[in-house]
């Protein structure tokens, strides 16, 4: 007798695993929860006030843009969730919050849902709604010094002063408090050890891989120190200041925008830090982080194409001689 | 070539169906440009429309006497004269607009829209009708700027109308010297990827109008469409390129 039960036979994929892309963008909104909390410890209160307006205006323009489109609604993934947090840690807290509301319709609208929607952007929506901000306004590179009132919400009398990039040598904080994140800056970067927890959190989980935050931040490393002749000093105050630890843990690492393959993810990660030198050192910008990434963004379907890993048992010579004859 | 129409369609079709920037993407580069301001944009605009159509009625009127392998430079040689024209014009009446559009008011003379017109319309057709194309592809021109324009300028800078007074000076209004309406614009818009991000977007909604009202898609197609038409030794014979399209999209 044949039992019913086992002819029932049903289309590939037999094993599913449990990871789905909200657990995913749910662990990447618990790692960014240490630098929240930093932010708002450093910069007060309007710092998670801010990340929350950006949140609930990027959930409310992905869910407006999937009616409008009429395609079924996906803020459930969280993702938007994500670009939310991104973007307003790419910000200065001392910024109005309509401003960071046209960063995030940009971000969203644009960036993202113009082009498909998750999985589909070709480059970073928060990378991209943050130079989105930075071309049209000045008061992103207005940073919110520390100590401006924990309870300020205006924003408008916090002090402001130059980044640890754009200042000169008296002005500089000591590494520890650049560490800690008591510096100027925009609302997430400040805080490294934050920003490294939640890394660690996202390695662990299997979440992002180590590769690209580690050789991004390393080739940072080696230039800065061929450019500074040695100077340890100088090259750490290179790597904590600006969006570098941020850029390269929480965006470089984007599964949309960046390679596959392990080859693919060290050349986009060594080009991402050859660009953000070639800015800091010889640009007229302070901050290179978020144009280096948007650039490799862009070179990512390249790299995808130069460093497809062959099917295992390929004869090499076989084809490159079939190529020849064709 | 195109049926026997009358001269109203040959004039209405160049501002939305056939509008060439948005939906033949003709002479983007200038659009991109000036589409800063509407103020330029309007100067811009009147500028190509006479260029546009003075170059289309004497073309059309030559097109018997222009020698097919030579009717580039020959198109070019009666474009450059009516850019002179005009720019000497722009330069003696509305100084302040030749600064502001700068180098893309000579370069009127490589516009595509002008030379397409030419090639595909102006070449083949008489005078009247080319008139009327070369009028309804100036207004259309004209209309994709201040499209494009207006909202760049609102967005971009927060203001609208800036600078108008350049333009009604010539009738003596100088009063009137434009709107003040954002105190802290996105700036972006009026840089280069505002121009192609607005361009995008306005281009989306012009295909969206003409295909709503039921349409057909702007008709160059085939040999019509070739700019090697003229002297193509298939031209017109049952090997074409045209026909050759016909039997695929039949089979």
């Amino acid at each position: 007798m044949i039992n019913g039960k086992m002819l029932n036979v049903s289309i590939s994929p037999h094993l599913r695993t449990t990871v789905t892309t909200r657990r995913i963008m749910l662990d990447v909104i618990i790692a960014l929860c240490p630098a929240l909390i930093a932010s708002t410890v450093i910069f007060g209160l309007r710092a998670l006030l801010l990340t929350l307006v950006s949140v609930a205006a990027c959930v409310f323009f992905e869910y407006i843009m999937r009616k409008i489109l009429k395609k079924n609604n996906t803020i459930g993934d969280l993702s938007a969730v994500v670009t939310g947090m991104l973007l307003a840690f790419n910000c200065p807290s001392g910024i109005p919050f309509w401003m960071i509301i046209a960063g995030d319709a940009f971000a969203i609208i644009i960036v993202k849902q113009c082009f498909g929607g998750i999985g589909q952007n070709f480059v970073n929506p928060a990378i991209a709604g943050r130079i989105f901000m930075l071309l049209s306004f000045g008061q992103m590179s207005k940073w919110t010094q520390p100590g401006a009132g924990f309870m300020n919400l205006g924003g408008v009398e916090a002090l402001t002063g130059a980044t640890p990039l754009a200042a000169s040598a008296e002005e500089l904080p000591t590494l520890t408090d650049m560490l800690i994140g008591m510096r100027g800056g925009c609302l997430g970067e400040t805080c490294i050890l934050a920003i490294l927890a939640g890394g660690l959190y996202l390695v662990i989980r299997k979440v992002i891989s180590p590769l690209i935050p580690c050789v991004y931040i390393g080739s940072v490393a080696v230039v800065m120190l061929i450019a500074g002749k040695g100077d340890f000093t100088y090259t750490a105050y290179q790597l904590l200041s600006g969006g570098l630890v941020l850029g390269a843990v929480f965006m470089a690492t984007d599964y949309t925008t960046s390679p596959i393959s392990k080859k693919g993810k060290v050349i986009f990660a060594i080009g991402c830090g050859l660009i953000t030198c070639l800015i800091r050192l010889a640009g007229s910008l302070p901050e290179g982080v978020s144009y280096s990434i948007i650039l490799m963004n862009i070179f990512t379907p390249l790299i995808e194409r130069l460093t497809t890993p062959k099917p295992f048992g390929t004869p090499k010579k076989e084809k490159k001689a079939k190529e020849e004859t064709a | 070539m195109a049926e026997k129409k009358s001269l109203g369609k040959e004039f209405s079709k160049g501002i939305i169906r056939e509008n060439p920037v948005l939906r033949l993407v003709l002479g983007t580069c200038p659009t991109l440009a000036v589409s800063v301001a509407v103020t330029n944009a309007i100067g811009m605009g009147i500028a190509a429309t006479l260029v546009l159509v003075c170059s289309n009625v004497v073309i059309s009127a030559l097109r018997k006497i222009i020698p097919s392998k030579i009717r580039i430079p020959a198109y070019i040689v009666v474009i450059a004269s009516f850019v002179t024209i005009v720019q000497m014009l722009v330069k003696a009446f509305v100084p302040a607009l030749n600064d502001a559009l700068g180098v893309y008011l000579p370069l009127i003379v490589v516009n595509c829209i002008i030379l397409g017109r030419a090639e595909a319309y102006a070449g083949k057709n008489p005078v009247g009708a080319s008139f009327f194309d070369g009028l309804g592809m100036g207004v259309g021109f004209t209309f994709a700027l201040i499209v494009m324009a207006t909202i760049r300028e609102i967005i971009g800078s927060g203001t609208f109308l800036e600078g108008i007074d350049s333009l009604t000076a010539l009738f003596g209004a100088t009063s009137f010297t434009g709107f003040k309406l954002l105190e802290n614009p996105i700036g972006v818009m009026v840089m280069a990827p505002g121009g192609f991000l607005v361009f995008g977007l306005v281009m989306a909604l012009a295909n969206k109008v003409a295909e709503g009202r039921g349409k057909p898609k702007a008709e160059l197609k085939g040999c019509d469409a070739c700019p090697m038409a003229h002297s193509c030794s298939l031209h017109g014979t049952e090997e074409s390129c045209e026909n050759k399209e016909k039997e695929e999209s039949a089979s």
